[in-house]
């Protein structure tokens, strides 16, 4: 067992053993759901249904249903995909980055950020695939064989390695967080009476006996995985930025990219992980496991990595003007004195100016603060794309074909309706599922436990 | 004769190393250990060896990144080489660089799902395969030592059972076969 510095905080709280653990996440489980679950999910639920008709209508439609014109070609479809891919970074970095630095506070948050990954992305591949127009054709990014002459897709266009990227990052992910889930589903299918829950969470579980072997394997597995998804995630926003950088637009290509979308990638990850958790602790009664040194801990991350995308923000418009090229430095000062000002400066205030304000320890270990800056940096966040997409598009080379872009009510009906979708889905996962890795809890339990820990210095001290 | 399995139930990690520590000391094997999570330290004590599944990994992604490679090949250069915005498909060693994204995707797509898919075949855990813990507590907060006299023909039931009552043993339960 590791043992650990007195002075390190306990990542568990209270006099917990491993029964309590199965218990505490478990028994929500099992039990009937709280009423402000019903209420969450009615409201989720029938935003998702809005979004969901929001969709067909633009299938159906065709994608001159959203606002889009000749100038502004892209809008609110790449922002939403790109907003919600970089959501979804926190999950991955946070089971597969900290692992490989054997951070322990990870093992309160890595399931649920897994799952608001898995759920991030499926939104965010909602979006390709609907501003295809037709989705029904969406199976031509594949190499298959066809009828025109065998003409396949193109593996020099950065579009096409984001269908890699993308299905690769879901997949994986998808497998990580299950393989992980896998012990736990054992636990709850071990501990329900109810014989249909038993049956279900035995079909889940895949018959996981615990034994020695399967744990070894367990963890090599995990720590295999964690070593190739940490490389995965970082191509994966660097590939979503290649989109852009490796266009002629100027505003858009830009060598600085792909670190500036990952670590923005991880700073709104890092934002939407708070504000899900700090509800999820609380309706959720967690505090013990995800304890304010948890929230201290992500707000660190929050700033080293908002910080990171200050200097990338920074540098990239002193570039655009030492650089020499007029039309580079004319979209950058159109992006922060043009029309679309108020979305440059929303930017800069939320993602470079606000998250600054955790360096004061109050304010970073202060929880109802946090979830404030949590929907301000996801905002920010929101911006940040909406202003590389729309205003380096709205003017044109000609003057006579710049133009302004105005959302139609299908452009904000769709966004809603994802949100609504991810939030329905994470809010079933919150009631179906084990909401923390139970299993890996338990195992730092006596490391890094409170009671066990402040056993250990009165130890010391006699 | 008949066959008797001894399961040693402990309520912490480090009072299960102390106890298979022992029983193999004294010449005991050990048949398996139930846990609720990873116990570190156990394996070289009752003698399991490193799992090869990185070496799966690898080997699927090595498979993964030729798989890629050959594909971009006969796909862009040799079946239908397209000239998009003046950038012909040449030579696939002149457009390598733009190959790179997909092939590195592909690698570890199929080196997670090889390795995934190894290691779920590997531990017998697949939809629909039943539980074979001895115990449903073995998944929650109690440590199982497995013991079976048909490994241990020159030691009584009695003599293990002494044996492991000495260690901090929390209870022990026998089932016959």
């Amino acid at each position: 067992m590791h043992s650990e510095a007195a002075i390190r905080q306990p990542l568990i709280l209270g006099h917990k053993t491993y029964h309590d653990i199965t218990n505490d996440i478990v028994g929500p489980i099992e039990n009937k759901a709280s009423r402000g679950w019903y209420i969450l999910f009615t409201i989720a639920a029938i935003v998702a249904a809005y979004g969901t008709g929001c969709i067909l209508y633009l299938i159906s439609k065709g994608i001159g249903a959203w606002g889009l014109n000749k100038t502004v070609d892209w809008a609110w479809d790449i922002t939403n995909f790109v907003w919600w891919v970089g959501i979804g970074h926190a999950g991955t970095l946070i089971s597969a980055v900290l692992l490989l630095f054997r951070q322990k506070w990870r093992m309160a948050i890595n399931r649920s950020a897994e799952a608001m990954t898995i759920f991030a992305v499926i939104m965010a591949a909602t979006f390709p695939g609907i501003h295809m127009g037709r989705i029904w054709m969406s199976y031509w990014v594949l190499p298959l064989p066809n009828q025109f002459g065998s003409l396949w897709v193109n593996f020099n266009s950065p579009l096409l390695w984001d269908v890699f990227a993308i299905s690769t990052y879901f997949s994986v992910s998808l497998v990580f967080w299950y393989i992980g889930l896998i012990p736990d589903f054992a636990t709850i299918r071990d501990k329900v009476t109810s014989p249909g829950m038993k049956k279900v969470y035995s079909i889940l579980s895949f018959g996981w006996t615990g034994n020695a072997k399967a744990w070894t394997r367990f963890e090599e597995v995990s720590l295999v995985l964690a070593g190739i998804a940490t490389p995965l995630v970082f191509s994966v926003h660097s590939v979503v930025s290649f989109d852009f950088a490796t266009s002629v637009i100027p505003g858009w290509h830009t060598t600085i990219f792909p670190p500036y979308f990952v670590s923005g990638a991880v700073f709104s990850g890092f934002a939407m992980v708070q504000t899900l958790l700090l509800i999820m602790r609380k309706v959720m009664h967690l505090e013990a496991y995800i304890t304010r040194k948890h929230v201290e801990y992500m707000n660190i991350v929050i700033i080293v990595t908002g910080s990171i995308v200050g200097v990338a923000y920074i540098t990239e418009l002193f570039i655009s003007w030492y650089s020499g090229v007029e039309y580079e430095s004319y979209a950058f000062i159109n992006r922060a004195t043009g029309p679309y000002w108020w979305a440059y400066w929303a930017m800069m205030t939320c993602n470079v100016v606000s998250p600054q304000v955790f360096w004061f320890k109050k304010l970073r270990t202060h929880l109802g603060f946090t979830f404030f800056m949590s929907i301000i940096v996801n905002i920010g966040m929101w911006f940040e794309r909406f202003v590389i997409i729309v205003t380096s598009l709205h003017r044109d080379y000609l003057p006579s074909s710049w133009n302004m872009f105005h959302p139609t009510w299908v452009d904000v009906g769709v966004f809603l309706g994802t949100l609504g979708i991810f939030s329905t889905l994470y809010l079933l996962f919150a009631r179906f599922f084990p909401v923390l890795a139970l299993n890996e809890v338990k195992s730092i339990l006596k490391g890094s436990g409170e009671s066990y820990k402040n056993d250990a210095a009165k130890h010391h001290h006699h | 004769m008949s066959n008797t399995v001894i399961y040693a139930v402990y309520e912490d990690p480090e009072q299960l190393k102390d106890g298979a520590r022992k029983l193999v000391s004294n010449g005991i094997k050990v048949k398996d250990v139930y846990s609720p999570f990873p116990v570190h330290g156990l394996d070289p004590i009752i003698g399991i060896k490193r799992t090869r599944l990185a070496i799966v990994a690898f080997m699927f992604g090595i498979f993964g990144m030729s798989l890629a490679l050959l594909g971009i090949w006969y796909f862009n250069i040799f079946d239908w080489p397209m000239n998009i915005g003046g950038k012909p498909s040449q030579a696939f060693y002149k457009n390598l660089p733009a190959f790179i994204p997909v092939t590195f995707e592909f690698t570890v797509l199929c080196a997670a799902h090889g390795m995934a898919i190894t290691y779920l075949i590997r531990n017998k855990t697949l939809p629909g395969m039943p539980a074979r813990n001895p115990d449903p507590r073995s998944t929650d907060d109690k440590f199982i030592i497995e013991v079976r006299t048909a490994d241990n023909h020159g030691h009584s039931v009695e003599a293990i059972g002494g044996l492991l009552r000495s260690t901090s043993v929390f209870e022990i339960n026998e089932r016959h076969y």
